[in-house]
């Protein structure tokens, strides 16, 4: 079974939510993402997240653009994504691992290339932002011929016929985007997450998680209850921005600034 | 053509936007319902008598069209070869071939009830044909515009400003026309319910291709029909030049199945193809993926999008329209390059010898016309687009020739 599977299966039988953070891969360079990686482990994330650089990230808000272009700036990009992944399987073997970004990169490597690396990374499931499933038949079907998990966004806006048609091709689980617009905004409507949740649950055993929006503990909390985890990205990558823009270098202390903020959500899902 | 299969040019795309492996829809989920929204409404309209009327008296009494062919004696006696005709789109109400898309672009828009529109923009040329259609309707109307493009083009910053416009200037990434994009897919993303994005060109996802294409082809219709009436003949050849194409694509269109018409899209070559910059994708880049759309780019070998340069600010962008990517596999359209200096020298020509101040970007059409056209014999033909008027570029040039206006 893939780790993702498992991972929420283990979940399930405990009676907890996911928590799924997210980061960019080489920000703000590349000693960090590794530490930063256990780090969220550590303080209680069950899946990570980990973004692409991307030169066009045209899905993102300001915060993680920002982080792709820092990242961008010292030439990571998929490829160091691949290595980090390869690296933290080094130690950790049970936590999940998704990478989410863009088409180009990909089609770039080419989609037997990428499969393969990401099979000998340890990946475990591939979110990419721009490859709806309309134009995802083809990696769709390389993807799942190797047991990578597909990870498909369902948004307010999708009809009941496309979350059939979504729910039916993904894998892993479905990750909802809980507004109309870019990562890291904020205007959170718990009742209209909550309808599009059920609806979803009603077409798929697939988990569902909730992202786009979640500032805190209790904004966590509130899509958690609703669905089966929370996916948190801007408010962490912001924090890495406010230590890369002090000049912060250690790595650790990355690791350290991303810690206090999952353990505050970890306690908020779990209480 | 490479192969002799009959192609249908007329039922391209395919039903999800596709033009052979190009085109298609790549966006994140949440645009797709906006997407299909506006596919059903111009499959709706398209047909519909009523909108294609109100569309031909907007193009005749709001924008002046026909828009003339005209035989340029001297241009022609001067280079030698091939008698030159131009396309006059700069005569268009605002000074380009961008209205024709607007007008109809925002005729879907008044028919969805959203009151407030968007647009992208490299030179500036469609954003104040977007501002200039918002007035007319009023409209809301906020143009993206990358930082960089903000100051070559301050001319056209302050006619949308005028218009009534809010110009945002887009810090992010390389600041020009591709950023400019990305934000505005940004904004849409966030106010789908009450917003209409009014792309361009003839690039971004499933339907805009198509609809801009259709939209701007009445400049091929128009092109072809005077060359019956006027020259007695067909073309034997089409110049225009390409950055996402839609001028091209145009002119191009409604001559796909005439055989006989050979087919020139001139890029911008920049410094030249051979030094990388440049912004000549269908000379020097590889498909890929970037605004909704597969198509030919400009990349690293790590997939990320490269910084573009050319003289010209409408041409400056990494992608191109995927129609055109498709013509250029299929063998129908030559794509070709025009450096910055070729381009600058063909605008002093065409003002001294015509009166006529061509914009940059169709400078470079000019200048590859004027190759080809010594190559030719003088009982032959050639439209030349010249797609848009140069005053928006004076200042451009007059800092090239070291004087501060």
């Amino acid at each position: 079974m893939n780790r993702i599977s498992k991972r929420f299966e283990s979940l399930r039988k405990q009676g907890r939510k996911a928590l799924v953070p997210y980061v960019v891969s080489g920000d703000p360079a590349k000693g960090v993402t590794l530490p930063v990686m256990h780090a969220l482990v550590e303080s209680g994330a069950d899946i990570i997240e980990l973004g692409v650089p991307f030169s066009d990230p045209n899905a993102e808000g300001p915060v993680i653009q920002r982080a792709h272009e820092r990242a961008l700036a010292h030439g990571s990009s998929l490829r160091d994504a691949l290595a980090q992944v390869k690296q933290f399987r080094e130690t950790d073997t049970e936590t999940p691992v998704l990478l989410m970004g863009y088409a180009n990169p990909i089609e770039r490597m080419g989609y037997e290339t990428f499969i393969a690396a990401a099979l000998d990374a340890g990946v475990d499931g591939v979110l990419t932002v721009d490859l709806p499933p309309e134009e995802a038949q083809e990696f769709n079907q390389h993807l799942s011929e190797a047991g990578i998990e597909n990870i498909f966004l369902l948004a307010p806006t999708s009809s009941h016929e496309r979350q059939k048609m979504v729910t039916s091709m993904a894998g892993g689980f479905i990750y909802y985007v809980s507004l109309k617009g870019v990562t890291g905004a904020g205007h959170l409507d718990v009742v209209s997450v909550q309808e599009h949740v059920d609806h979803i649950r009603s077409l798929t055993e697939l988990p569902v998680c909730v992202g786009f929006g979640i500032k805190d503990g209790a904004s966590a909390r509130a899509v958690a209850d609703l669905s089966d985890g929370a996916v948190v990205g801007s408010v962490l990558v912001n924090r890495m921005a406010e230590l890369a823009e002090s000049g912060e270098v250690d790595p650790l202390v990355y690791a350290k600034g991303v810690s206090a903020l999952i353990a505050e959500m970890r306690q908020a899902l779990d209480n | 053509m490479n192969e002799k299969i009959k192609v249908d040019f007329n039922h391209m795309p395919d039903a999800r936007g596709h033009f052979g492996p190009y085109g298609g829809r790549f966006v994140s989920e949440t645009l797709i319902y906006a997407l299909d929204e506006l596919e059903k409404i111009y499959r709706n309209l398209k047909d519909d008598p009523e909108f294609q009327a109100q569309f031909d008296y907007d193009l005749a009494h709001y924008v002046g069209r026909p828009s003339p062919l005209y035989l340029a004696e001297r241009w022609t006696r001067e280079t030698g070869g091939a008698q030159l005709y131009l396309k006059r789109e700069d005569l268009n109400h605002t000074g380009a071939h961008k209205i024709n898309n607007t007008i109809g672009q925002a005729l879907l828009a008044k028919h969805t009830g959203k009151k407030r529109v968007i647009a992208e923009t490299g030179a500036g040329q469609h954003g104040v044909a977007t501002a200039t259609v918002a007035a007319r309707l009023g409209l809301e109307c906020h143009v993206f515009m990358g930082e960089e493009d903000v100051h070559r083009q301050s001319l056209n910053v302050y006619r949308m400003k005028l218009l009534g416009a809010t110009v945002i200037p887009v810090t992010s990434g390389s600041k020009t026309l591709k950023d400019a994009m990305n934000e505005a897919m940004r904004d849409w993303v966030t106010n789908v319910d009450n917003t209409f994005y009014i792309i361009g060109t003839c690039a971004g996802p499933h339907p805009y291709p198509k609809l801009v294409r259709n939209f701007q082809s009445v400049i091929g219709r128009e092109a072809r029909q005077q060359s019956l009436d006027q020259a007695g003949k067909l073309p034997d050849a089409l110049v225009a030049c390409v950055g996402g194409g839609s001028n091209a694509i145009g002119l191009f269109h409604p001559f796909l199945e005439d055989e006989s018409v050979r087919m020139y899209g001139v890029e911008a070559g920049g410094f030249g193809v051979a030094t990388g910059k440049h912004a000549a994708p269908l000379n020097d880049g590889i498909p890929g993926v970037l605004h909704g759309n597969r198509t030919y780019l400009m990349e690293d070998e790590n997939g990320q999008i490269i910084e573009t340069h050319s003289i010209s600010a409408g041409l400056d962008y990494p992608g191109v329209g995927p129609e055109h990517a498709w013509l250029k596999d299929i063998g129908r359209v030559n794509y070709v390059a025009i450096d910055d200096d070729e381009a600058m020298d063909a605008f002093r020509r065409l003002t001294k010898v015509e009166g006529i101040m061509p914009a940059l970007e169709s400078s470079h059409a000019v200048a590859y016309a004027e190759k080809l056209a010594r190559q030719m014999d003088p009982d032959q033909m050639i439209v030349v687009n010249l797609s848009g008027r140069g005053d928006k570029d004076i200042l451009t040039v007059a800092e090239i020739d070291g004087i501060t206006v």
